[in-house]
């Protein structure tokens, strides 16, 4: 078999037709013909059909989203809400922008279907602030959509109506926590909320609130159309469906890759060209810089969720990115605790003051003043961040430490002892001791 | 108090402030007070405090900054305290405390695109501007600040202006690009629309329409996002067995 058949152009087809941001492109393309067959079925049936898909979020934890629609309370009185979580920032993350500037109704059509599914009459897209094309397309496409009577009142004469609002965030990767979002989005500053009680209850507004990624809301007109069995044919049993694999770093062809989930690296960095010249593989995240570190050992592991984690890692978001043996792990990691530094929400101590600190000691160890004592204090940081934090947030931030400690301690012990030169000058030591 | 009454004292204690210690003091525009009520009419009936990020962001349209008067502007909108307001715009990066330029050219610093030349655009920004993060040149023209991850890892290193793409830059090009902008030279956008202010921008970060002839449809999508793609076309794969006839099962006997 050769390894273009794991190709599987599902989410990304579209992008191909550079018209098909607009409705009338869209509708040629199966556009909106889902939600026509969605609004003629029982709501409980289409959660009984996503659950059947074995469908799973794309945004990281990979949580059954047939199981999350069906934790919603009915008849319960409440007002229901569909929140979009389109605050891509994983560092390596790159897929959900493209997909919203370059198919925007796609995700407008899943936010109707899910929004009928779990009872909801108010949707919000809580888009990255600094996504502009991406606002830009969907808010024209979702000015389009009222216009064609698939949003706003009596949808497509059923008595379901919809609003739906595009939100701008303004700046902050936590928002991408699904509770510090849904404090964003009510005005609030965007830190996370402890839990239970869970969105499903308690979400926006205190009400029964589903959020989903980009990705899995998009996912679901496809499903709609082709059902539950075709939609297995692509993935592994436990993680189905095809997987936009963000490729970024030493390969030749960096890039957008939709392929069957559980498709290895190997197989990726053949798709795309092979590695750069004079690059040989080192070390790679197979889902963003929150995700453990794997290295040219883990080639042949199989990106699904179940694989990953067998490996010791977490399949994310699938932002693969790639690093050689001219990249370093040790300042790799360093510049990626100064992001979780600078992004950490400050509501809760062991992300604010570890992070804080962790990064002192690396610039410590990267200007050649380390000593061996600062390798147990970055694995006894780690080890009180981790499971300790408020959220997802400072657990992941000790992803890379841990994982870079395991695997490449003599890089460490390189900059400890001399052997490597110092990457960063005095200057970057103020305030380090 | 009425709230134009309470416009009318603010005005007056900002004049008088304006003597005092401000440089400037900003009377919002009728245009801007309509659009704030045009923002609060979003969000369901009695959770308009939703609202407070695009009203940030409609200040700073004003503004190019959140002013004393821009965090004074959204309490008096919200009913909320400027304690309140000053809390959520001293927590996100959009939002800037000090003058800006006409172009904010953000450069990601990231691990990947550091490795990837991005913190040497950063420099030789920094060096030929003589301005450091989230400063302003000289000129008045351009803010310089080094972002986090933008989303464009497979285009890094990822530059923007305004939030829009330019791809492909190296220190010497990304030099280039400021002077371009400098002079007011045009400047191509590679995947965005056309280059506008970043008040201007600030309005669309409001939730306004980008109301320029064709702006939304320009952009075309890059090589890497289509990738991909355009490899399964060359190759002609498609996932087998698509067909969008194939019924919803239905437990509940088909009624709604």
């Amino acid at each position: 078999m050769s390894v273009f058949e794991k190709l599987t152009p599902v989410l990304t087809k579209r992008w191909l037709s550079p018209d098909a941001w607009r409705i009338d492109v869209y509708e040629r393309l199966d556009g909106y013909a889902a939600l026509r067959k969605a609004l003629a079925a029982h709501p409980d049936d289409l959660i009984a059909l996503i659950k059947d898909s074995g469908l799973r979020g794309r945004g990281g934890a990979g949580f059954p989203t047939g199981l999350k629609w069906g934790f919603i309370p009915q008849n319960d009185g409440k007002p229901h809400y569909l929140v979009v979580n389109a605050d891509e920032g994983e560092p390596g993350t790159c897929k959900d922008l493209p997909l919203m500037t370059y198919d925007p109704h796609s995700l407008i059509e899943g936010i109707i279907i899910a929004s009928y599914a779990i009872r909801a009459n108010h949707a919000f897209v809580y888009i990255r602030g600094e996504a502009v094309h991406a606002a830009r397309r969907l808010r024209n496409a979702v000015k389009e959509a009222y216009a064609a009577g698939y949003l706003g009142k009596n949808i497509q004469g059923t008595g379901f109506d919809l609003e739906l609002v595009i939100h701008s965030g303004a700046g902050a990767y936590i928002c991408g926590e699904e509770t510090a979002l849904l404090d964003s989005l009510e005005g609030l500053r965007g830190q996370p909320r402890l839990r239970p009680p869970f969105p499903a209850t308690h979400g926006l507004y205190a009400s029964p609130t589903v959020v989903n990624n980009v990705g899995t809301i998009a996912s679901v007109p496809y499903i709609v159309l082709g059902g539950a069995a075709w939609w297995k044919t692509m993935g592994t049993e436990k993680a189905s469906g095809p997987m936009i694999y963000s490729l970024s770093g030493r390969i030749a062809n960096p890039g957008q890759y939709e392929c069957t989930m559980g498709i290895t690296l190997r197989e990726l960095i053949e798709l795309a060209g092979g590695m750069k010249p004079g690059h040989k593989l080192k070390f790679w995240t197979p889902g963003g810089s929150s995700t453990p570190l794997l290295t040219a050992e883990h080639i042949d592991v199989h990106m699904d969720f179940e694989s990953v984690a067998a490996a010791g890692s977490i399949l994310g978001t699938t932002a693969t990115q790639i690093f050689s043996d001219q990249d370093c792990p040790v300042y790799a990691t360093y510049r990626w605790l100064e992001f979780y530094h600078h992004e950490s929400c400050g509501k809760c101590t062991p992300c604010r003051e570890g992070n804080y600190w962790m990064v002192r000691v690396y610039r410590r160890i990267l200007s050649g003043q380390g000593t061996y004592e600062d390798l147990d204090t970055l694995l006894d940081t780690s080890d009180n961040i981790l499971g300790r934090a408020f959220c997802g947030l400072g657990d992941g931030a000790t992803s890379s430490v841990t994982s870079s400690l395991q695997y490449f301690k003599q890089d460490y012990l390189d900059y400890i002892e001399g052997r490597t030169a110092p990457k960063l000058s005095e200057k970057a030591m103020a305030g380090a001791h | 108090m009425s709230a134009s009454a309470k416009r009318q004292e603010f005005i007056q204690v900002s004049a008088r402030a304006k003597s005092q210690e401000f440089s400037q003091v900003t009377v919002f525009s009728e245009e801007t007070y309509r659009r704030a009520a045009e923002i609060k009419a979003r969000y369901p009936e009695g959770r308009q405090r939703s609202a407070l990020l695009p009203l940030l962001h409609l200040v700073q349209n004003e503004d190019g900054q959140v002013t004393p008067d821009g965090v004074e502007f959204c309490a008096e909108q919200l009913g909320i305290t400027k304690a309140q307001v000053g809390a959520v715009a001293t927590f996100y990066t959009m939002y800037k405390r000090q003058p800006t330029g006409d172009y904010l050219v953000s450069v990601c610093t990231n691990t990947m695109c550091d490795v990837l030349g991005g913190q040497a655009i950063y420099d030789a920004l920094s060096d030929h501007l003589g301005v450091g993060h989230q400063e302003t040149s000289a000129d008045g023209k351009i803010t310089l600040e080094h972002a986090e991850c933008l989303a464009a890892c497979d285009y890094g290193p990822a530059v923007t202006v305004n939030y829009d793409f330019v791809d492909g830059l190296d220190p010497e090009s990304a030099v280039g690009l400021v002077d371009d902008l400098s002079h007011g030279k045009e400047v191509v956008i590679n995947r965005g629309a056309r280059l506008c202010t970043l008040k201007e921008m600030a309005l669309q970060l409001a939730g306004f329409a980008d109301e320029r002839e064709g702006a939304v449809g320009e952009g075309p999508a890059g090589e890497p996002t289509l990738r991909g793609v355009k490899l399964a076309q060359q190759h002609g794969i498609s996932p087998a067995g698509f067909d969008i006839t194939t019924p919803i099962p239905s437990a509940s006997g088909g009624n709604k």
